[in-house]
């Protein structure tokens, strides 16, 4: 059994800096990180690696510097990493993010499952997955939070969506987001940790996905939407009114307001 | 003439009630549509039970019903996108608005890629771009920090929009359109299943008028008495941070923030949270905010209107006390 694990490096959420002036994202201001959902997508491969016995890829689109986030996959489990990286894929929109994944898993060649997070905290699209499952041709099952049984013909999983729980099964291959809620990522053990240096991360561009990607399917000129502008919003303004003693006035006050807004309705 | 045209609303519904998402949608189509002189259209796929003259009263000049008496009753995403491509691919229309729902933020992605056009995820904003009378699409990243603003290059232009986000259409019975109905296309072996609905405790968070939370200030599970109680008297509903739905204090269901639910009630009080930015982002825009927390320095007082500083212990009990005094 083989499964594939998306991964995507974005900035530390916690340090990033934005300048409401320029309207610009200073990605330099902050560390990277790998997605938050995408350990829990690599975690869920990596437990049915334990149990039945699987081959975990890590796929990774992004520039070479990314490769350290695909050195601590492998650190956290996945067996093998594989860098998708070519100054042609800068720019990508979702769609030609999701066709250029689309055909790097193509590359890899057969596979059974495809985990991905529901989202990237940098994007926060959550599109990227069901775009790459209709490029390959698989079915989709999002917002995953509990995994029933993995095997080579089938998943069955526990699904939040539609305001309700379902539960689903769905004939291999297909690909799978998942919520934060389906386990807690492990740490790598430090002996790992080590090895995963020595990890040689192969880079795929566009030579290398030739039989599969054209350069009009990827980067700018693959992409269908264009951002136009970016704005810094202000950040919320509230009248702050703050009480630090005298308990009993502040209720007091605060009640008086309740009723003012017609919060509490009195008679 | 122009190949593509109309602002095309896919009418989300389970159990025959339409999600309230559909009419927000629809207001908000009217009004596009009225700025590029075109129609605003429906998509429904569900029974024939199904109303489609409420579509008209909100404000559609035409529905499409894909009519099913069974294949729309679970969620089930290959056969939606199969029938949603066709009902596109056939009326071309210029724009394309799904609610950002669990359920049409599954679907749109897939539409999306079949017909290679461009999506722009969970937006909070949609304007005319007066020049080119192309759709403007603003929609919050990086984890809310900044507000994008977005054009499709391809046709139609197709968005999720987040609920709650604009008003719903007025209902108006008066109003007339056509309604067409369509047969459905099956999925022969359909690669997934659905299995079974697990029936899980059925609360929404998300339309409450008041909600109450608590975060890592409550120090026991039972301690949750009081928070109920004082959302009960104001008539509202419990919520939570993220760390006590981890440690199992409450369920998930409650859970406001970013990966959790975001609220936008009248009232919200938030009891011993210190307001972590990913807290903020599933509560931010209610009307009015109340924090509660013994540490001065927390940030959730700089988004709060109002803030007491003091032990939850001692200011939820008094402030039960005081309301129902009010009220006597």
């Amino acid at each position: 059994m083989r499964i594939i694990v998306l991964m995507k490096q974005v900035p530390d959420m916690e340090k990033v800096k934005f300048d409401r002036e320029k309207g610009v994202i200073d990605r330099k201001s902050a560390g990277t990180e790998i997605n938050p959902f995408d350990l829990n997508a690599l975690e869920a491969a990596v437990q049915i690696k334990e149990t039945r016995g699987a081959e975990v890829v890590a796929v990774c689109m992004g520039p070479p510097s990314a490769e350290v986030a695909l050195k601590e996959a492998i650190s956290r489990g996945a067996d093998r990493g594989i860098l998708l990286s070519d100054r042609k894929f800068g720019g990508s929109d979702v769609k030609a993010t999701a066709y250029t994944l689309a055909a790097g898993i193509k590359a890899i060649g057969e596979y059974d499952l495809v985990f991905a997070g529901i989202q990237t905290v940098d994007g926060d699209t959550g599109q990227v997955g069901a775009e790459v499952a209709q490029f390959l041709d698989i079915p989709h099952i999002y917002f995953v939070e509990k995994i029933v049984e993995a095997n080579e013909e089938s998943v069955t999983v526990v699904t939040d969506i539609w305001d309700g729980v379902y539960v689903k099964k769905m004939k291999l291959p297909g690909l799978v987001t998942v919520t934060k809620d389906i386990n807690s990522p492990r740490l790598p053990a430090f002996k790992d940790k080590m090895k995963s240096r020595k990890a040689v991360i192969p880079a795929w561009g566009m030579n290398e996905l030739a039989e599969f990607l054209d350069e009009t399917e990827t980067g700018r000129k693959g992409s269908a939407t264009m951002v136009k502008k970016i704005e810094v919003p202000k950040a919320v303004h509230r009248k702050g009114l703050l009480w630090r003693d005298n308990m009993d006035t502040a209720l007091n006050e605060f009640m008086d307001i309740l009723v003012d807004k017609k919060v509490i309705e009195v008679e | 003439m122009k190949n593509y045209s109309g602002v095309m609303v896919f009418v989300e519904q389970k159990n025959k009630e339409i999600h309230r998402v559909s009419y927000e949608l629809l207001g908000k189509a009217r009004e596009l549509a009225d700025q590029i002189n075109e129609e605003v259209v429906c998509c429904l796929c569900g029974p024939s039970e199904i109303d489609a003259n409420e579509l008209i009263y909100r404000g559609a000049d035409k529905v499409f019903h894909v009519q099913d008496e069974e294949i729309f009753g679970n969620p089930e995403v290959m056969t939606y996108v199969e029938n949603i491509v066709k009902i596109i691919e056939e009326k071309k229309p210029e724009i394309c608005l799904f609610g950002a729902t669990s359920f049409g933020r599954s679907i749109a992605p897939r539409v999306a890629a079949t017909l290679k056009c461009g999506l722009t995820a969970d937006c909070t904003g949609l304007a005319i771009d007066e020049e080119d009378m192309k759709l403007v699409q603003i929609r919050p990243a990086f984890s809310e920090n900044i507000l994008a603003h977005i054009k499709s290059q391809y046709l139609p232009q197709m968005a999720t929009v987040r609920y709650k986000e604009f008003d719903e259409a007025k209902r108006d019975e008066s109003k007339t359109g056509e309604i067409i109905n369509f047969s459905s296309v099956k999925i022969k072996n359909n690669p997934i299943e659905v299995l079974e609905e697990i029936t899980e405790e059925v609360f929404n968070i998300t339309d409450a008028r008041v909600v109450v939370s608590a975060g890592k200030g409550l120090k026991s599970p039972e301690d949750f008495k009081m928070i109920e109680e004082l959302a009960a008297v104001l008539g509202g509903v419990v919520g939570s941070s993220r760390p006590l739905v981890e440690d199992g204090f409450i369920s998930k269901a409650h859970q406001v923030g970013y990966s959790g639910n975001r609220v936008k009630p009248n009232l919200y009080i938030a009891c011993g949270i210190s307001g972590a930015p990913q807290h903020q982002a599933g509560m931010k825009e209610a009307d009015m905010i109340l924090a509660i927390n013994s540490d001065p320095s927390a940030p959730i007082f700089n988004i709060a209107d109002y803030g007491i500083v003091g032990d939850i212990y001692e200011i939820v009990p008094q402030m039960i006390e005081k309301i129902k005094n009010k009220k006597a």
